[in-house]
């Protein structure tokens, strides 16, 4: 581990070379708006049309709205696979984790509670599965 | 309409001598400091040196002032628990009416948990994190200031409830139903709701602030794997805060429109679910004790180094054990309400989560045992709690993996035997954790030590009360003895019960000793005067500059090429010896500038969670008002730093080594 490699913080200036070779900020801001506009409006269009097969479009709309994500995190938020952002992408790691388990752990106890709990009165609670 | 809302004179339990006499001694207590204050006319010392202070080794200091009030308040509720206990048996009521046990019992798990334990581990944290990094100060100094004076407005709001109607008679996790406007109409619930809302945003900031501070500002050289163990067990600690008091505030904010709007998220009646309260309590609630032990945790590693004079055993093994308890502490939650009624599937897989809990943990003991092994072990006050907290905690973690398989559960949940159990790993691990990390960075923060003699007394007395008083629980929980009994009928009970209230009179002299030893090193100052910096010959970056240390910390910034950074650059030294030091040219210093912001905006906090516990609706828009216009006023500050002139940094350099040298 080099001591350059932790000390640069993503949003400083990157030095010259490197700045030389990276496109510029403007040019990665409007692909960005161009691509998530894009993903917009055609999710707008999946929604209301007749075209598709209707069980499709959901799983579609779904692909976009991760897809969107993607773009967001890319282009705004610049999250790259450099040495330079490693600490931004394990904290995006470790929120996703964390998100996940919560929604995920919460689901399903929640709702395995309420199954089990649902019986006619005075049949004992199922412990056993 | 009314001007005050639900705020009367019947508010006031004039009425309940218990009540008023403690407020009374509350109010002379603050009487006298104010006095005091006056009568030494520093005031405006006061005001400019610590209320406005953004420096992180003062906002340290301030935490941990404030939790060890708030442990003396938790406390005396405590000894009231025990004797109410030791007394109510058969047909005896004891002196406390059951409305008023329910409030004791509900302020203490509130107090120690959330105003006690936190504030002492953020307080270490914000005093020894940026010292150890090598660094200047935290991230964010003025939000630093921010945190801490609003997790003081929620202790300042519990406080109140003692004498302005009244707390939570819900417990300290104010389940609903019971929680509900329907169930508990009164107040209390919503002194705890505010109190742990206000203090809960300060904490998440100073979260914000300690993940920002451990990943971007360290000394350079000072990857993450030269990085202190504190800092590591920091860094986790910050991270569940992160992640973990989102989820409080949202529950918490849910519940509070429930009681306030009339919304149904957890009653029955509107198809809400009470069940998801408990689910999400524990969200956070489980992460929190990980919150808590994580850093004392890092406390006992540093401690076991420096006194057993040799690196920490297995540094990688300790740094990998502490971020796996951060994911696993996620996953475990469940098993605060195995018998909710989840089916098997589900609280087999949280019970076998929270066994493996143990793996880790297990590893850490093995790794301090090593540590001391073939060490030459100095049995020093901060040594001698660490080594009480490994025997104890381990004890309270067999009963844990114990309690975490499910039907165990189910025999022992609900009972005092669970009492016990937590407060093995809370005292055991969070106050002895504490407690090392106080006696082993006082020096640091005011250039003196602690009394040895006393401070070995409190250890004694706590380490024998804290086995005299909750050994029995176990005992009685084993009985049956139910959690939360104002009195019971169970005679045989009763022999075991004033065995635990007189474990909890040795605890009192413990804490009593505490206090005394405070007072007699403050008196013996000259004496146990520390020049070097460095008592204890430590290891790390934190030893390396003067104690008390200058606000800018370290004249030089430091260059850190291995682990234990301060150890290792004393070992050089020592082979340089004779060679000239080169003399270096002083730089000015750039300090962040005091700031009023954190007070002002806690005040209008206080006046926002009063007003809202009352219902005065015109007083909580002035509140919030006040709050937006002091954050307003700060971000148009116009000069945020101010320069220490070189000439001050090289005269304090020059003082400090002459009082080395002499």
């Amino acid at each position: 581990m080099t001591d350059a490699r932790h000390e640069r913080a993503p949003g400083d200036r990157p030095s010259r070379e490197m700045h030389a070779s990276a496109p510029s900020e403007l040019l990665v801001y409007t692909i960005g708006l161009f691509v998530a506009v894009l993903l917009t409006a055609t999710s707008f269009w999946a929604a209301n049309t007749t075209l598709l097969w209707p069980g499709g479009v959901l799983l579609g709309l779904a692909v976009l709205a991760i897809a969107q994500m993607g773009i967001h995190l890319v282009f705004f938020l610049h999250i790259t696979s450099g040495p330079e952002s490693t600490n931004n992408v394990l904290a995006l790691a470790f929120g996703v984790l964390i998100v996940f388990v919560v929604i995920a752990g919460t689901m399903w106890i929640v709702a395995d509670m309420s199954t089990n709990m649902m019986m006619p009165s005075g049949a004992p609670m199922s412990m056993q599965h | 309409m009314n001007l005050l809302g639900k705020l009367d004179w019947n508010a006031i339990p004039l009425h309940e001598p218990i009540i008023m006499g403690a407020t009374g001694f509350m109010v002379l207590v603050v009487v006298v400091v104010l006095g005091f204050v006056t009568a030494k006319g520093a005031w405006l010392y006061l005001w400019r040196e610590w209320l406005t202070s953004v420096d992180h080794k003062r906002i340290g200091t301030m935490y941990c002032i404030l939790a060890l009030v708030m442990m003396l308040r938790g406390f005396s509720d405590a000894i009231m628990i025990r004797s109410q206990q030791a007394l109510a048996a058969g047909g005896a009521q004891g002196y406390l009416p059951p409305e008023h046990f329910n409030q004791i019992f509900s302020a203490h798990g509130t107090i120690m948990i959330l105003f006690m334990a936190m504030p002492f581990v953020v307080g270490l944290m914000n005093f020894a994190v940026p010292l150890q990094l090598g660094v200047r100060d935290v991230a964010f100094p003025t939000l630093n200031s921010v945190s801490f004076w609003l997790t003081a407005s929620g202790a300042l709001l519990v406080n109140i409830s003692l004498a302005v109607g009244e707390f939570s008679k819900a417990t300290w996790w104010g389940y609903p139903p019971l929680s509900e406007m329907q169930y508990s109409p009164g107040v209390g619930v919503d002194y705890y709701l505010w109190s742990l809302q206000i203090s809960g945003i300060g904490t998440l900031l100073a979260g914000i602030n300690f993940v920002t501070t451990i990943l971007k500002l360290r000394a350079p050289g000072m990857s993450y794997m030269r990085m202190p163990v504190f800092c590591w067990t920091a860094l986790a600690a910050n991270l569940l805060i992160v992640a973990a008091f989102p989820v409080l505030t949202a529950t918490l904010a849910m519940l509070a429109l429930d009681r306030y709007l009339g919304f149904h998220f957890f009653s029955l009646e509107g198809q809400g679910n009470q069940m998801l309260y408990s689910n999400l309590f524990w969200v956070w609630g489980h992460p929190e004790v990980y919150i808590l032990i994580l850093p004392a945790f890092g406390v006992f590693s540093e401690v076991m180094a420096t006194f057993s004079g040799k690196p920490l055993f297995g540094y990688r093994s300790m740094v990998a054990a502490t971020m796996t308890i951060c994911i696993l502490s996620f996953l475990v939650w469940l098993h605060h309400f195995f018998t909710m009624g989840a089916s098997a599937n589900v609280n087999g897989f949280f019970g076998v989560m929270s066994m493996i809990i143990a793996l880790p943990t297990g590893a850490k003991v093995f790794n301090w045992l090593f540590t001391m092994y073939g060490g030459r072990v100095r049995f020093s006050v901060p040594v001698l709690w660490s080594i009480g907290f490994m025997v104890t905690f381990v004890i309270g973690g067999m009963t844990g993996v114990l309690l975490a398989v499910p039907p165990a559960d189910f025999q022992l949940h609900n009972s005092v035997f669970l009492v016990a159990h937590f407060h093995n790993v809370a005292i055991g691990g969070v106050v002895f954790g504490v407690m090392a990390g106080y006696n082993y960075w006082f020096p640091k923060a005011f250039g003196f030590k602690l009394d040895e003699r006393w401070g070995k007394a409190s250890f004694w007395c706590w380490l024998v009360g804290f086995y005299v008083a909750f050994m029995p629980l176990y005992v009685l929980g084993l009985m049956g003895m139910t959690r939360r009994m104002q009195h019971y009928d169970n005679l045989s009970w009763r022999p075991w019960l004033i065995a635990a209230a007189f474990g909890t009179a040795i605890i009192l002299v413990g804490v009593v000793c505490q206090v005394v030893q405070l007072v007699v090193s403050i008196r013996n100052r000259e004496e146990l005067r520390d020049v070097t910096g460095d008592p204890w010959n430590g290891r790390t970056l934190e030893w390396a500059t003067a104690s008390p240390p200058p606000a800018w910390n370290f004249a030089f910034q430091p260059k850190v090429a291995e682990l234990d950074a301060f150890w290792s650059s004393k070992n050089r030294a020592q082979a340089t010896k004779d060679e000239p030091t080169p003399t270096r040219k002083y730089e000015p210093v750039e300090m962040p500038k005091n700031s009023a912001t954190g007070f002002v905006t806690a005040f209008f906090a206080v006046v926002i969670g009063f007003a809202l516990i009352w219902h005065i609706w015109w007083l909580a828009s002035v509140g919030v008002f006040g709050a937006f216009v002091t954050l307003l006023a700060f971000s148009f500050r116009r000069y945020n730093e101010i320069e220490v002139p070189a000439e001050e940094v090289a005269r304090f350099v020059r003082s400090h080594q002459a009082g080395v040298a002499a």
